[in-house]
């Protein structure tokens, strides 16, 4: 089985990669991690460059997780990508960070979280970015 | 004493420029251009024909023009930033920069890329207006000798020759340049009042307004043109290495290479801007291929693999180029480049006419505009560097959310002109046209030099006919306008230079034809 994260260079990323990693290690499983992009903007500082996406694959070797890392611009459609990625591969688990959206946000540009949530055929898990209060 | 008389003019221009409103035209100016600069298949000319329609408001025409000429030469300075960081010049002239440039910062020396880029835009831009702020009025002078028959040959050599300089195929731009000498016709004959290719509307009567000619084409078609690109070659988005920006400035070495290109890109970038060659595409390149001869000469052979020449020299070059437009726009009125024509439009809608007289009717104008240029460079220099960060943000925006905001930011423009919504919907059909042209490789340059410069030549050349009691020998027999109208013939061939020379020395051209891309 595999565990399919979106990977982003943000702390939501950082969150989702600590959380995919746990669960890899605790169910045995490989990751599938996936970086993406709308691929609308000449500078997207979440497509990870080189170092970003070396630092991820270094931290889930540290867990002992086998990692395959994917990159690739989704054109426009990012929810669309992971489904498509977790359709391809044997994925038992997709993992993805969370960030506060602004409604009038969510209404212009829509919530890829929201629809790979409702649209997965297997189960999401998605976290939080811990907050420093706790 | 001239020389006198130029400096009383020039702290006469400072003293206007350095009123408060004024200064802060000039800092929206530069930064509105460094922004467009910075964003790829946004240029000047696009920004100048957004904000025509909004300066119809303005009381003063100074403001305006220290705005747009603060637009057209931030540019310059913002389309190195994208050529050097993510390999996508902003500008075409800045694509020579992009060669030299990512590579340095491949290397991880961006930030002596950027600041040889900045220094060197800075000191070719207050060289080259130095040299306008002399060249002009002796020029202009000069120019008071002309007659009817010499201004409608110059105008023809000014749009013949951009024509044959800018796209791709010279056959395209001429139909181009015929499509855009209709679009001026439309309307009242200006001498005997008859309506041309009205179709028999009262719409038309009044022909169709510049702005929106330009607005559409600019604006419209070129926004369409970008935007169509997005599905069809789906980029991948650079990747900004945080390090890249992190390595030091320019080091003893680095000011040893750069001050030498950065005065001969000066050199070059003054007199091609000045001639019409459609603006600062042809000297740039130049300056590259002269800076990289130099460095082999030197046995230095790092040309190719991020060599500091090559980002300084065509850097100064297109800034150069900038003040060399001016030099014929203000005292001839002739645009040697699509932006320069888009001013020249500007010029008119304010009433004022740019040419011989220019100098001594609107002497202020004139003297604030030059004196502005030499601070816009100065802010420029103080802004590139360290707020680089900030200008690369706009990178960061979506796109479609861009081009959507400037569709609808161009339709409100037109709207605000006539208030009615013919006027959009001319624009709108422009625009759709325009698309179409670029889509099938038309250039855009020869329409508007058409549509401006086409009623001045007719103008002009029936002005000439009627001196003459009717012999259209005259052109050809004032020697002036025969030299003029000869050149006018030869710039027809300039494009088909490799060929000719190849057959003539019996080799196989290297080159097809030369071709300069899209002006901005």
């Amino acid at each position: 089985m595999k565990i399919l994260v979106g990977y982003v260079p943000t702390p939501e990323g950082e969150a989702a990669l600590t959380a995919a990693a746990a669960e890899a290690e605790l169910r045995g499983a490989s990751i599938l991690l996936l970086n993406t992009s709308r691929g609308d903007a000449y500078i997207d500082a979440r497509y990870a460059n080189a170092d970003e996406l070396a630092a991820a694959e270094a931290k889930l070797r540290e867990h002992g997780v086998e990692v395959t890392i994917q990159q690739a611009v989704s054109e426009g459609d990012v929810a669309g990508a992971l489904l498509k990625a977790a359709a391809a591969e044997d994925v038992g688990l997709i993992v993805l960070g969370l960030r506060r959206r602004s409604p009038v946000g969510k209404l212009i540009l829509g919530s890829t979280a929201q629809r790979v949530l409702l649209e997965s055929p297997v189960p999401v898990l998605a976290v939080k970015v811990p907050s420093p209060h706790d | 004493m001239i020389g006198l008389s130029v400096f009383g003019d020039l702290l006469h221009g400072f003293g206007t420029v350095l009123d408060p409103m004024n200064l802060l035209w000039a800092i929206l100016g530069v930064t509105l251009g460094m922004l467009v600069g910075i964003l790829p298949g946004i240029g000047p000319a696009l920004t100048i024909a957004l904000l025509l329609p909004i300066t119809f408001n303005f009381s003063d025409p100074i403001g305006a023009f220290i705005l747009f000429a603060g637009i057209y030469y931030g540019a310059m300075y913002g389309g190195s930033t994208t050529s050097i960081l993510i390999n996508t010049p902003g500008e075409s002239a800045s694509v020579a920069t992009a060669i030299e440039g990512h590579k340095m910062a491949l290397k991880g020396r961006a930030r002596a890329a950027l600041a040889t880029a900045a220094i060197g835009s800075f000191v070719a831009g207050t060289i080259s207006t130095v040299l306008l702020t002399f060249v002009a009025k002796p020029i202009g002078s000069l120019a008071s000798h002309f007659q009817a028959t010499d201004y409608f040959a110059i105008t023809l050599l000014a749009m013949v020759a951009v024509t044959a300089l800018v796209g791709h195929s010279l056959v395209r731009g001429l139909l181009s340049l015929v499509v855009g000498l209709f679009i001026g016709l439309i309307g009242l004959d200006s001498l005997s009042g008859a309506p041309r290719y009205t179709f028999g509307t009262l719409r038309l009567l009044d022909g169709i307004d510049v702005v929106i000619v330009i607005v559409g084409l600019f604006a419209i078609g070129e926004t369409l043109h970008v935007a169509s690109k997005l599905r069809s070659t789906p980029e991948r988005p650079a990747v900004l290495e945080k390090g890249r920006l992190r390595t030091g400035y320019l080091n003893k070495s680095d000011w040893g290479r750069s001050w030498k290109p950065w005065l001969r890109g000066t050199a070059l970038g003054f007199p091609f801007g000045a001639i019409p060659s459609g603006g600062a595409e042809v000297p740039t390149f130049l300056s590259y291929s002269i800076e990289r001869r130099q460095a082999r000469k030197k046995g230095r052979d790092e040309f190719g693999d991020g060599a500091i020449e090559g980002v300084a020299g065509p850097e100064a070059a297109n800034n150069a180029s900038f003040s060399g437009v001016l030099v014929p726009l203000l005292t001839l009125g002739l645009p040697t480049s699509a932006t320069a024509a888009v001013m020249l439009a500007a010029f008119q809608i304010f009433n004022v006419q740019p040419g011989p007289q220019l100098f001594e009717d609107q002497s202020t104008l004139v003297w604030t505009l030059i004196a502005s240029l030499y601070i816009g460079n100065l802010i420029l220099l103080i802004m590139n560097l360290p707020l680089i960060q900030i200008w690369v943000q706009v990178l960061k925006v979506p796109r479609p959310l861009l081009y959507a905001g400037i569709l609808v930011f161009a339709c409100l423009g037109v709207y605000s002109l006539s208030g009615s919504g013919y006027e959009v919907l001319m624009a709108l059909v422009i625009g759709v046209a325009g698309f179409f042209m670029r889509k099938l490789d038309f250039p855009i340059a020869p329409v508007i030099l058409g549509v401006i410069l086409g009623p001045t030549m007719e103008e002009q050349f029936r002005r000439a006919l009627v001196i003459s009691n009717g012999d259209a020998s005259v052109f050809v027999t004032r020697p002036l306008s025969a030299v003029i109208i000869v050149l006018t013939v030869l710039a027809l061939f300039v494009p088909y230079l490799p060929r000719i020379v190849a057959r003539i020395r019996g080799t196989r051209p290297t080159r097809d034809r030369l071709t300069f891309g899209e002006d901005d």
